[in-house]
């Protein structure tokens, strides 16, 4: 403890390169944060979801829908206990860079699948009974400001009305809980958007579908789509976990992109914290060697540079990573991840130990080898 | 007289590129416990050498360095650096002092290898300083020190711990006169109050004059030797 005025002395010898490398870093820490953060939050996101859900989509065109004739012959399946349709709204609130995740569904069904969203009963019904109606979650209502009896115009790029427009006006009726679900939906009656709707009458893009015992899932799966096979319309049934699982993977490896950029950025931190680190000690060669001169080890000496390293790294480690924990509830909001994973930031703290460790030695070597007398020779 | 330095038969060689250079050349040297010698000597007759050899900062290519009874030249560098902790203070020429750290601080370093509570190396870092009659500018950091007031800091530093041996390789060289006389008188009040064995490089006759014995090298060899010092 007694040397910790002097390791934190030594790092401040020039401020602003100390400032900028520790800024730097936090900076490195925060996209890690976020990144992985995003990753590992999805994945646990995916990993709590309900067993008792299995999703039946197209098999061959995802995008195209499945008639909503399935949903009965789906029904009458056994172990299945629900079917809700789903309809992607490719939907916008007043400009087309405010996307919004809004579904078209039957919501009575929906809830009774996802025991996880909690609603006041009276709003579900309002939802029944107002063709044009609108569930929301608490974090759209909180994002937009949006209460019970609000009017709210979404316009939509997919589905256009029989009369031309592209805005359709819904009623907020009722604002539920989610839950620990990624889905933060604007919800909207299937039969009202079908029967407004120019094109895909008569389509969802998948169902919901409830089953009674998670340990059926594939038997009832493989039973579903039994039924559909060799039809203009065959499908591909799996759990929600499986579904959500491929469905981020065509839209991207995150786990591959995250660590690319993760890897890529703290590979170039390395470098760099090495390099001011090696510098640092070449601008301290004499200071070094007044220490070793009163008496300090040369392995005391090169301890104190990695000291340096190591507090450099973790002060800014934890700004970044507290940062990012700061931010982590704005961005990942949106796609239900409420709180950074406690193992992305243990992770983190993992890193900057490691990147303090590797960026110090060449230093610590160097100041090891600090001969006194060639040193103060030199001055 | 105790003797506090003995220097046997000390050879000192570097290699500069591929060229063998000879500093010290077999050289003889014995200093008294509470002397105070100045060694003087043209640039490149060893000087500085010796002083590094005798503090334990370098190590002779052969012969036998004994300080306050301790073959150093023997010893390995983890126990020479314990070594110079216990038994050797230092004064530079350019101070040296760390230009992050306050000047009680600077003073303290020494004292952080040692068992001291943080107590008691506030208490002999107050006296260090007071001593050097810096105790108002405890905490100054170097920049805000004249050069004067910088060496005194690292004169304090030297004391801090306590060691019978100072080493002050030319401790008034980048000091004006004034400045220069009240440093070295100050050494001088080190040696004849507190008893301390000092041993200075300088150029300057007028520095040496405050030594009580004046060793003077000349091509890696001593040539005279002179004052009233006891020899053993």
């Amino acid at each position: 403890m007694k040397y910790a005025r002097l390791v934190w002395a030594g790092l401040w010898r020039k401020k602003a390169r100390t400032l900028l490398t520790m800024v730097s870093v936090a900076v490195a820490f925060l996209l890690f944060g976020l990144l992985h953060g995003i990753g590992r939050g999805l994945n646990n996101v995916i990993d709590h979801l309900n067993g008792k859900r299995l999703f039946t989509a197209s098999r061959y065109a995802p995008l195209e829908g499945i008639p909503l004739a399935h949903r009965d012959r789906i029904a009458r399946v056994p172990g299945v206990t629900g079917v809700a349709p789903w309809v992607y709204g490719g939907a916008y609130y007043r400009d087309r860079r405010n996307a919004l995740g809004v579904f078209a569904t039957d919501p009575a069904t929906l809830f009774r699948l996802y025991h996880e969203f909690k609603i006041a009963p009276e709003q579900l019904q309002a939802m029944q009974r107002t063709r044009a109606g609108a569930l929301i979650t608490k974090e759209l209502a909180a994002q937009y400001k949006w209460k019970v009896g609000d009017a709210v115009p979404i316009g939509t790029s997919l589905w256009p009305a029989k009369d031309g427009r592209t805005t359709y006006t819904f009623e907020v009726v009722g604002i539920y809980d989610r839950g620990r679900t990624p889905l933060n939906a604007f919800l909207i009656n299937y039969d009202y958007l079908d029967e407004e709707r120019w094109a895909g009458t008569g389509t969802a893009h998948y169902y919901v579908v409830g089953i009674d015992d998670p340990r059926r899932a594939d038997a009832v799966s493989r039973a579903i789509d039994a039924q559909f096979a060799n039809s203009p319309h065959e499908t591909r049934t799996q759990t929600e976990q499986a579904y959500l699982a491929s469905s981020l993977k065509q839209i991207a490896d995150v786990d591959l992109i995250v660590k690319s950029i993760v890897g890529a950025v703290f590979f170039t931190l390395l470098l760099l914290t090495g390099t001011i680190m090696m510098q640092s000690v070449r601008d301290r060669v004499a200071e070094l060697a007044v220490l070793k001169a009163v008496g300090f080890t040369d392995g005391k000496v090169a301890a104190f540079v990695v000291a340096e390293a190591l507090v450099l790294c973790l002060v800014s480690a934890g700004a970044g990573l507290a940062l990012a924990r700061l931010v982590f509830a704005r961005f990942a909001g949106m796609i239900g991840v409420v709180n950074m994973p406690p193992s992305v930031i243990a992770t983190g703290i993992a890193v900057a130990v490691a990147l303090a460790a590797i960026s110090g030695l060449l230093p610590a070597a160097r100041a090891r080898r600090i001969v006194v007398a060639e040193a103060l020779a030199r001055r | 007289m105790t003797e506090a330095v003995r220097v046997e038969k000390v050879v000192k060689t570097y290699v500069r590129g591929r060229q063998p250079v000879d500093v010290l050349h077999g050289l003889d040297l014995q200093v008294a416990e509470g002397a105070f010698a100045a060694l003087m000597g043209p640039s490149g007759s060893g000087k500085t050498t010796l002083l590094n050899l005798i503090a334990g900062l370098d190590r002779p290519t052969s012969g036998n360095i004994t300080v306050g009874g301790a073959r150093i030249d023997a010893m390995s560098s983890r126990a020479l650096a314990a070594w110079r902790a216990r038994h050797v203070g230092f004064v530079f020429q350019a101070y040296h002092l760390m230009p992050v750290l306050t000047a009680e601080r600077n003073v303290e370093l020494p004292l952080l290898l040692t068992n001291a509570t943080a107590g008691e190396r506030k208490r002999k870092v107050a006296a260090a300083l007071e001593l050097v009659g810096l105790h108002d500018r405890a905490r100054h950091k170097p920049r805000e020190l004249s050069g004067g007031q910088q060496q005194r800091v690292s004169i304090a530093r030297a004391i801090v711990a306590d060691p019978p041996l100072l080493v002050c390789d030319e401790p008034t060289g980048d000091l004006d006169r004034e400045s220069a006389d009240g440093i070295l008188g100050l050494l001088q009040l080190l040696n004849r109050e507190y008893g301390k064995t000092l041993l200075m490089v300088t150029h300057d006759p007028q520095a040496a004059e405050y030594a009580t014995y004046q060793v003077r090298l000349d091509k890696g060899r001593l040539v005279t030797a002179h004052g009233a010092m006891a020899v053993a």
